[in-house]
């Protein structure tokens, strides 16, 4: 017993042989004197798992569901630090999207004029660039969120799906202001009221778990590429601009090859985009929506949704390293 | 805990009284700090662990434009990459209950092993086996700097799966026990604003909040003052009461030979030593003072 190697026995059987110091110079031939196991036996017998293996998909999701209170108070919270440097503080919440609607509004309602042709531009032109906002900011942050945080990540532990998703709801909060501001420009503009705004609400919940699933892939791809976040922004715009954010892309649509019509009607941020213009907006009429536009929104949700969750989870292990 | 039963036939084949969990009751009389004895549960058990770190850019021509798109082109990896060994196949199985300490020069490993613990870096060769998630402390593991310390606690818990109304408990507790509130009202404060010393407390306050199967410290401790280093190691040996096993790294011998009953000497990547802290303790502090 006195020659046991490196693993030690407990201190009963220590008292009994005391020993003196036990200089280690070949750790190779380690084995547990006491049961003859080798380490990996040993780990095997007391249950012991390799070192931030990730759990399985369904502990992982049970896991996830039980930090459910950890996102939404994350994301809050990120929310109201965002703008605490800003001397307007939280009116930058309200400020933005209406910034943002003014600029693309002078320059392609009044500078380029591709408002010719779409009644009520002015709403039809924020609700593309707001819903596609959602997107693209979810996708941005999404795309950062585990390489921001990295204290956080190596300081506890948690199911670090928690933070893409935790993005995707700061975005969503942050969707909601800005359809308040939305909702103002509709009914000023002279738009009714109709029961189709209750359409808003299908529309978000579908838009915001493809972006979720948005987020988890980019998440993983930015965690390992820290190149991606510096080209993402350039696919982003060119996303926008084959999205119809500004534009009735059905005027384009209507002169290309049928197989080009088609595949840009199946863009999931024009679906939304589309979508959510027909809740909000009376002129926006269901024939003039792309086809199949309902199950395809399902579809991306669904799809994006699952495929990107997994994707993520295949890397558990590897975040916060590096 | 799935190895209870495990763990309790093994004790009981040794003969020594166990209680439910497998902790032996067995204490020692004469100690300073009774700690219960360990039931030979193993928590940790590294085996033969090699870490070699890749280091980017390292060497002449890091990072020039033009050497980059030439590799892109040629497909060729970075002939800048070096390679640094800094842990060559160590093997030890910590346990239940036990405070391990972790010494050694600089650059020795020590930190890396913890990391290595942790599952933040991959060993090139061997493997860790862990009871749990381990948490490790760093002594610049920033949380969520913007946010408030408040904020901080809250999310902190939540995000060790602590549901709401455990963590309105604790929140006055975690609070106190950082001290962040002895001179007024800081904890409305975002952390960026705290000096390294009070973020130090406030971490190892919240992650301490809960028990955990293995806790590695890295120097977390060091930039607090006298008072809180005693508070810190109390609850470090509660935390090993809870049955938990402790890592601490620290230059800080004395905090060593108050904590840790255990200790592992690593130099230049290989344990040099591992055994009782006083043994250890010693032979190191001789080492060292003949280096100078």
């Amino acid at each position: 017993m006195e020659h046991c190697g490196l693993i030690r026995t407990g201190y009963v059987l220590e008292r009994k042989h005391p020993r003196v110091n036990r200089l280690v110079e070949s750790p190779a031939a380690a084995v547990s004197p006491d049961a003859g196991l080798s380490p990996k036996e040993l780990a095997a017998k007391y249950g012991l798992a390799v070192s931030n293996a990730r759990p399985p998909l369904r502990e992982y999701t049970r896991q996830l569901w039980a930090r459910r209170h950890f996102i939404t108070a994350f994301a809050t919270a990120r929310l109201t630090a965002m703008y605490t440097t800003a001397r307007l503080g939280q009116a930058w919440q309200v400020m933005t999207p209406l910034l943002n609607a003014a600029v693309y509004y002078l320059i392609f309602g009044i500078l380029l004029g591709t408002s010719r042709g779409t009644p009520n531009f002015i709403p039809y032109l924020c609700t593309g660039i707001f819903v596609f906002t959602f997107t693209q900011s979810a996708v941005l942050s999404g795309t950062r969120s585990i390489a921001d945080n990295l204290g956080l990540i190596r300081a506890l532990y948690f199911p670090r799906a928690c933070l893409p998703i935790a993005f995707t709801v700061i975005q969503l909060q942050q969707l909601v202001f800005s359809m308040g501001v939305l909702g103002a420009i509709v009914l000023l503009t002279g738009v009714p009221f109709t029961v189709n705004w209750f359409l808003i609400l299908p529309a978000l919940l579908l838009q915001s778990v493809f972006n979720a699933g948005l987020a988890m892939t980019m998440a993983r791809i930015g965690s390992k590429a820290t190149d991606t976040a510096q080209l993402m922004p350039f696919i982003l715009r060119t996303w926008m601009y084959v999205s119809g954010v500004f534009y009735n892309l059905s005027v384009f649509t209507a002169h290309a090859p049928h197989w080009v019509a088609r595949i840009l009607n199946c863009n999931p941020a024009l679906i939304y985009i589309e979508l959510m213009r027909h809740a909000l907006i009376d002129t926006v009429t269901s024939a003039s929506l792309p086809p199949h536009v309902w199950p395809l929104a399902a579809f991306w949700a669904v799809f994006a949704g699952i495929a990107g969750y997994v994707f993520f989870w295949k890397a558990e292990e590897e975040y916060g390293r590096g | 805990m799935a190895d209870v039963t495990n763990a309790t036939e093994t004790v009981v084949a040794d003969g020594a009284p166990t209680t439910e969990s497998g902790t032996s009751l067995v204490t020692e009389p004469g100690q300073a700090t009774p700690v219960l004895e360990p039931g030979k549960v193993p928590t940790v058990v590294v085996d033969d662990v090699h870490i070699v770190y890749k280091i980017h850019g390292a060497g002449s021509g890091k990072g020039s434009a033009t050497g980059a798109l030439s590799r892109l082109v040629s497909r060729k990896t970075s002939p800048t990459i070096r390679e640094v060994h800094a842990v060559k196949g160590v093997t030890f199985v910590a346990y239940k209950g036990e405070a391990v300490g972790l010494i050694g020069s600089n650059g020795s490993g020590k930190s890396t092993i913890l990391r290595a613990i942790a599952g933040l870096l991959p060993p090139e060769k061997g493997c860790v086996y862990t009871q749990g998630q381990p948490s490790l402390l760093g002594v610049n593991a920033a949380m969520m700097n913007d946010l408030t310390g408040e904020k901080n606690v809250v999310l902190g818990c939540l995000a060790m799966g602590m549901p709401y109304a455990e963590v309105r408990e604790r929140y006055e507790g975690i609070v106190d026990f950082s001290g962040i509130n002895e001179r007024g009202d800081f904890i409305s404060l975002p952390m960026r604003t705290y000096s390294s010393g009070m973020a130090a407390r406030l971490r190892f306050s919240i992650a301490a909040a809960k028990s955990h199967d293995v806790l590695l410290i890295d120097e977390a401790l060091a930039t607090g003052d006298a008072r809180f280093q005693r508070r810190s190691e109390d609850r470090i040996r509660e935390l090993r009461e809870e049955a938990g096993t402790v890592f601490l790294v620290s230059h800080n011998n004395t905090a060593i030979r108050d904590t840790c009953e255990r200790t592992i000497w690593l130099e230049s990547g290989i344990i040099r030593m591992d055994g009782p802290t006083e043994e250890v303790v010693d032979a190191y502090e001789e080492y060292m003072g003949k280096k100078k």
